[in-house]
């Protein structure tokens, strides 16, 4: 079976503005959109970037926008589409070259949040800290998240203004202060009721649409609004 | 064009960001200089994609002793493995759990607050007898959770990564590793990391296979690396097919299916594990679950006479499917369109995961000969390296396992290394000729049109790989399978990129990575050629069962030049002495 793919180009190095190349190619019943840039790349066009790895959703690197919409490659089945399928970079996040973005800025504001456990008390040293199973699921549909950024790329906070957080900031943000292990919630509430915290979020759900894991950064960025009208109060 | 080269000084750089080498990282981070130059963003390292679970033998759910897990691991290898490593690898086992979960872990927790467990394929208790809930999970996402709190734990201590720079080459001097080369993926250009210690963690190598679990990624570039200074690598005839890949795409249906209770099924709709391990069933390890798929396709009774069967969890039911496997469902649903809840899902073996590798003592240290002779500086864990805890057939959860054992260890004994050495010792004045020459040479291919893709390259290997050497191996496969590869080699001299350019050119990357894949493969095909016998995952057809007299060693190969050659060294027996193996 034959497929079009439309897919944005930009080479820095080159001085062309940026464009779209048309490939026609040949592909297999099973074949997700992440196979059909492989085939392109492999067997007409070697100077096509785009990055790619586990080629099961789970290491978030192929996260582009399909068809106007975001979408982990690897997984997203040609079947699934109609027609001409339009291939271009995630939004909002500036382009290195072709389907790459820059994502400096989207782990800097991970970092930000402070991603890890803070507990003031040393650990049992022998043992794990104890946490029941009702205290653990609260955490639940927020440390799968596998960073590919396709819900910042999609969120119109985010588009307004790049300082926002965004939501896969925040859904990390609340991975560790929903944690029954974390006392940390002193040291990130500057960050998070600051101008670019968890008050820029419209709540307008583009990320819950958006997110390949079908996880929830919205109400993940209610959470946590919730814990920091609690502190205050 | 003249490439500019940067330069770097750091005490430690770890090379690979998966969970082996972020744990090194933090061991070494807060107290001496230390980097990551990773080829991809850590959290893209396929670590992140174990499933089912990490095993220490914490007793949260029934007794359970380290010695047991020992005894299941020594059975495991088929004897193969070291037992001073093994014996090391299941003691710390317990504290690097704890130490996780206080890292902050997610792991799932029983109805007291301890971190869950669960069954696993060959993980038994009492020596082999009674079953056994030994692996520690976080649903069927442990090592997204692991590596995911190691990376947040490392930009706490403010390691400093090089993300999207792949290493080209190691700097050496009178035997002392002092550095490698580097090339920024993202804005091109050579970068030379002037290290006391460097410490390789480049994971696994499968993609040689075409039907494979490996990521892209896994292109064995540290092996390369060290096979390209006259070093050795180490049982490499042992790779795993896991028995339950996704048909014709080669993704995990993690073991954690089969260790919560799923059936393996043929065309007849039989549990044909009872004719290949009749008491341990589809908890038999991979390799022995992996031939009996293999045999049953070969046989004809794969589902419609095609090269697959059947994993079933229907029996049980919607709630356990949802909350402990989640990821696998999802899995079957995107690739497959078939609902584990209601379908069984057609499975195959696939080539999984790679025992052999850069042979290490158990301070991690690189090994130089077929002795005990090391490479000073440099240093290797998880997958990548061959301590040697697996022998010829890893359990499920020893991988993980034995990435943050001896990734930290190796951090641990870095740390002691470094704080001995004050000074850099001075680079050598050629430092990055080598790898300017191999980039600069690819660089000027670009447009030429005149050369081979290295794409078709990487694909007849791949295809010849599966036909050649999987499940099944014999002589006349392998002796094919070596002319090729002698073949393939000398192809990819002709080897000719489009992309000219320095940014992303990932058209280059390939390139390079092809070179890489080449060599080792060559080298897997020649050591299991060389080895008459079966032995855990490395079959052979032509000479049935397994020969302790003649090949209870290790084989050590270096490639030199065109030729590769091969060595033997003893295998350590401290605890359990070889006997038949029965699942």
């Amino acid at each position: 079976m034959e497929r079009t793919l439309r897919v944005f180009r930009f080479n820095p190095e080159t001085g062309q503005e940026p464009h779209y190349d048309t490939f026609t190619i040949e592909v297999e019943d099973s074949w997700t959109v992440l196979d059909a840039l492989n085939e392109i790349k492999w067997h007409h066009d070697g100077s096509l970037s785009y990055r790619r790895s586990c080629r099961h959703g789970i290491c978030g690197s192929c996260a582009m926008m399909v068809n106007g919409k975001n979408e982990a490659t690897c997984e997203k089945p040609l079947s699934a589409l109609k027609g001409t399928i339009t291939v271009e970079p995630l939004k909002s996040f500036p382009v290195i070259k072709d389907l790459m973005v820059d994502q400096e800025d989207f782990f800097e504001k991970l970092r930000l949040v402070k991603p890890w456990l803070i507990n003031h008390k040393a650990p049992p040293t022998d043992k794990e800290r104890l946490q029941s199973p009702e205290d653990r699921k609260i955490i639940d549909g927020t440390w799968e998240c596998i960073l590919c950024g396709a819900c910042t790329s999609s969120c119109p906070a985010f588009w307004d203004n790049q300082g926002f957080l965004g939501p896969a900031a925040l859904l990390k943000a609340f991975r560790y202060v929903g944690d029954t292990r974390d006392e940390g919630l002193d040291e990130r509430v500057g960050i998070l009721d600051s101008k670019i915290g968890v008050w820029r979020c419209h709540t307008i759900f583009n990320c819950v649409e958006a997110c390949p894991k079908s996880l929830n950064p919205t109400a993940a960025i209610v959470k946590l609004r919730r814990r920091l009208i609690q502190e205050k109060l | 064009m003249k490439l500019d080269v940067t330069y770097h000084k750091h005490d430690v750089v770890v090379v690979g960001a998966g969970i082996a080498g972020l744990y090194a990282a933090l061991k070494t981070s807060g107290e001496v200089d230390t980097a990551v130059i990773s080829k991809v963003y850590p959290t893209r390292s396929h670590s992140g994609a174990a499933q089912g679970g990490c095993a220490a033998s914490l007793g949260n759910m029934m007794e359970d002793h380290w010695e047991w897990h020992m005894y299941d691991t020594v059975r495991g290898s088929d004897y193969l493995g070291d037992q001073d490593a093994q014996a090391l690898l299941v003691r710390d086992a317990v504290q690097v759990m704890y130490e996780m979960e206080h890292l902050g872990v997610p792991f799932d927790r029983t109805e007291e607050g301890r971190i869950a467990q669960r069954p696993f394929g060959g993980h038994f208790g009492n020596f082999g007898k009674s079953p056994m809930k030994r692996s520690c999970y976080a649903a069927d996402r442990t090592g997204h959770a692991q590596l995911h709190a190691l990376y947040e734990q490392c930009v706490k201590n403010e390691v400093r990564f090089y993300n999207e720079f792949y290493s080209l080459l190691l700097i050496m001097k009178g035997g002392t590793c002092l550095g490698l080369v580097a090339w920024d993926i993202i804005r091109g250009g050579l970068h030379v990391f002037h290290a006391k210690a460097v410490h390789l963690a480049t994971g696994g190598y499968a993609r040689c296979w075409k039907i494979t679990s490996n990521a892209m990624a896994n292109t064995g570039d540290g092996l390369a690396l060290v096979m390209r200074q006259g070093l050795p690598l180490e049982d490499m005839e042992f790779v795993q097919f896991h028995p339950t890949g996704v048909w014709k795409h080669g993704m995990l249906v993690s073991e954690a299916a089969r260790g919560e209770g799923g059936y393996l099924t043929n065309d007849k709709g039989e549990r044909f594990m009872k004719e290949y391990a009749k008491e341990k069933m589809e908890l038999a390890p991979r390799d022995v679950v992996s031939r009996a798929v293999q045999t049953e396709i070969n046989e004809g009774r794969g589902i419609g006479g095609q090269d697959c069967v059947h994993i079933d969890l229907r029996h049980l039911g919607k709630e356990k499917i949802l909350t402990r496997l989640p990821q696998v469902r999802e899995l079957a649903l995107k690739f497959l369109g078939r609902d584990m809840i209601t379908d069984p899902v057609p499975i195959q073996p696939t080539a999984h995961y790679s025992m052999g590798g850069i042979p290490v003592n158990l301070d991690t240290l690189v090994l130089g000969d077929s002795q005990k002779g090391t490479v000073p500086g440099l240093y290797a864990s998880g997958e990548c390296a061959c301590v040697s805890v697996h022998g010829a057939n890893r359990l499920g959860t020893n991988s993980t396992l034995e990435c943050a054992v001896f990734g930290r260890l190796g951090g641990l004994k870095m740390l002691d290394y470094v704080r001995q050495h004050s000074g850099h010792e001075d680079l050598p004045a050629d430092a990055a000729e080598m790898a300017r020459e191999e980039i600069e040479h690819l660089l000027s291919t670009a447009g030429t049109k005149s050369g081979v893709r290295s794409a078709d390259l990487r694909t007849r290997l791949q295809e010849t790989m599966s036909e050649n050497m999987a499940v099944y191996r014999n002589q006349g496969d392998l002796e094919k399978q070596v002319k090729i590869c002698q073949e393939l080699r000398e192809q990819c001299r002709q080897v000719a990129i489009d992309d000219g350019g320095l940014c992303a050119n990932t058209d280059l990357i390939e390139a390079v990575e092809l070179g890489h894949m080449l060599d080792y493969s060559y080298v897997i095909a020649r050591c299991a050629l060389e080895r008459t016998e079966c032995r855990g995952a490395h079959w052979r057809t032509d000479h049935p069962g397994r020969n302790d007299k003649e090949w209870l060693k290790h084989t050590m190969a270096w490639l030199e030049g065109d030729h590769v050659r091969l060595e033997y060294k003893p295998v350590v027996i401290t605890r359990f002495q070889p006997e038949e193996r029965k699942y």
